[in-house]
Parts: structure tokens; sequence; C-alpha cells
């Protein structure tokens, strides 16, 4: 609260532009958090039995890693699947797993996604690029909180046989955070 | 914000923690803390001597009241320094931050989970 009161008081007296700030912040996105999500997800691919506890208890399993140090409270993955494709919103930035997957991207916060999302959520992804097959089910979380979601994206086809370092190359944030897919294989 | 201006940041603010690339961040409200010293830099507030200044008094102040120094505090000083360079400079006055902070929590108590936390004249309280 401390540093959005000061944001407030330095943007009233027009000392700074919120939007300005949001380009520098951005500029560091990959650098605040350990990125960890792409490392569970590949692992999660890799590994069967990781995979069940991490749909199981995933506070449990990521903790049983022992490179993250903290994740939030209760952490909750959801898998997709070619029936159900998964989507997380939240307009409090606090209620994301910032710790997996760094900082969270400014549409994310924004309103217009939280509240399309839920209304038209093939709308929403189609502005991100992705269609998804018409009997796939959508189905829309709601972080709070006390309880984040990471989504567990479908491993790509042409990926048999590859190492945890190599899937977690093609582990994009926006597909932990079901706005994205994983980068196709090449 | 081009780089160099960040290049000039970290070479002359002792301290600041980072990798090969620059600056890095444990949480997200250090990043904003850093990217509001940044605007407030380029303004021309202040210059990064005097901030180096300010920044190591309020550490210098922490550690005498008993801090780990440990770096993962390092933030907070910061902070501390920019509300202190924000005052000093007759920006603001500690009493309209403190003022502000408190209408941000009252803000925060009463948005139900879900909503935007947004700030209403309402939650000002003398």
């Amino acid at each position: 609260m401390r540093v959005r009161a000061l944001e407030t008081v330095l943007t009233e007296k027009g000392y700074v532009d919120p939007a300005a700030l949001d380009a520098i912040v951005e500029a560091y996105e990959t650098k605040i958090g350990p990125r960890n999500g792409a490392r569970v997800v590949a692992k999660a691919w890799a590994d069967p039995a990781f995979k069940q506890a991490l749909l199981d208890d995933a506070t449990k399993a990521i903790g049983t890693l022992g490179h993250v140090s903290r994740v939030g409270d209760h952490l909750i993955a959801v898998e997709n699947t070619p029936q159900r494709h998964n989507m997380v919103v939240c307009t409090l930035c606090s209620c994301y797993p910032w710790e997996m997957l760094g900082l969270p991207p400014v549409w994310y916060k924004a309103s217009p996604y939280r509240s399309r999302a839920v209304k038209d959520p093939r709308g929403v992804l189609a502005d991100f690029g992705v269609t998804l097959p018409k009997d796939t089910e959508i189905r829309v979380w709601d972080s709070t909180a006390e309880t984040r979601f990471l989504v567990l994206p479908m491993r790509p086809a042409g990926t048999e046989g590859w190492s945890e370092e190599r899937l977690a190359e093609i582990v994009t944030r926006d597909s932990m955070i079901g706005t994205g897919l994983p980068k196709a294989a090449p | 914000m081009s780089s160099s201006a960040i290049a000039l940041a970290t070479s002359e603010v002792p301290g600041i923690p980072q990798d090969e690339d620059g600056p890095v961040f444990r949480e997200p409200w250090e990043a904003q803390a850093f990217a509001m010293t940044l605007a407030l830099y380029d303004r021309g507030l202040f210059t990064w001597g005097e901030w180096a200044a300010t920044l190591a008094d309020e550490i210098k102040r922490a550690q005498a009241a008993g801090d780990p120094d440990t770096g993962e505090t390092y933030y907070s000083h910061w902070l501390a320094a920019l509300e202190r360079m924000v005052a000093e400079k007759g920006v603001a006055t500690t009493q309209t931050l403190h003022r502000t902070r408190d209408a941000w929590d009252h803000a925060c108590d009463r948005t139900p989970h879900g909503q935007p936390i947004e700030l209403r004249a309402s939650d000002f309280h003398d």
C-alpha cells in the first residue's frame, strides 16, 4: 500500500505517468520473481508421477522440487485436455502466482480482460490468436488472494523424448495463464 | 525509459541487486518503486548522487535499528528513501502520504474480491 499511495500522490501532482511506469516495469517482467512455472510444467510433461502429485496438491509437489523458495499458500494446477481448456482471471495483482510466472502482464490486471474473459472466453482467446475446437469446453478460474491457479497446458505433439530443459523453453507465460498455447515443436 | 538511463542509475547508486542484464526484483512492488524513482530522476527532481546519499542514510538508519543487512530488505530502504525524498523536495508531505496510504487500506477493505480496487474520495479521512 505504501507504493500505491506514493504512486497515487505522484500521479495526481503530475510527477509520474502510470503508463510510463508500467512500461518501465514491463521491461523487467521476466526479471521479477523466479520464473519457475515453465520448469514445473516441463517436469509434469516428462514425469507422470510428478504430474499426478502436481494435480493432487500443487503447493506440496512444487515444494518437493526445492528450488522454489515460496509459492502461494494454495496453488492449484488445472490440466488442459482436448475436452477442456482452462483460463485464469483476477484483477487484483496479488492474485497472480508471480513466484511461478514472474510479473503479471498489464492486460491481466486490466478490467476489460476480466469481465470479457468470463462472458466471452472464446473471444478473448481469439484476440490472443488462439482458436480451439468448437467442442472444447472453456473453464474460467477466478483466482483469490488465497487460491491461485497454474494452467498445465497440453504437451505439443512432436516433443517425444525431449529433455525437461528443452520442454521448458516452449512453455510460455501465457500458456500457463490459459490465454496462449505452448510454442509448437519446430 | 532508455536502457542507458537505467545503466546510469545502476552505476551511480550502490547496491542495486542485479544480474548481467540489469536490475532484478524479488517482488512486483520493488520494480514499481524502482520505476517511480527513475521517472522522478528523469524529471530532474534529484541527481543520482543525492539519491545515493539519501538511500545510504536510510540504510544506515535501518542498520542502527537492527536491520539484518542481508540484501533482502534493500527495497524497503529504497521505499523509505523515496518517501523522504518526495517530502524533502516539497512534492508531497509525509501527512499526505500517510493519509493516502490509509485511504488505500480502506479501499482494499471495502472492495469485494474480484473487483478492481479503486480509490474514492470517501476513502480519505482526516
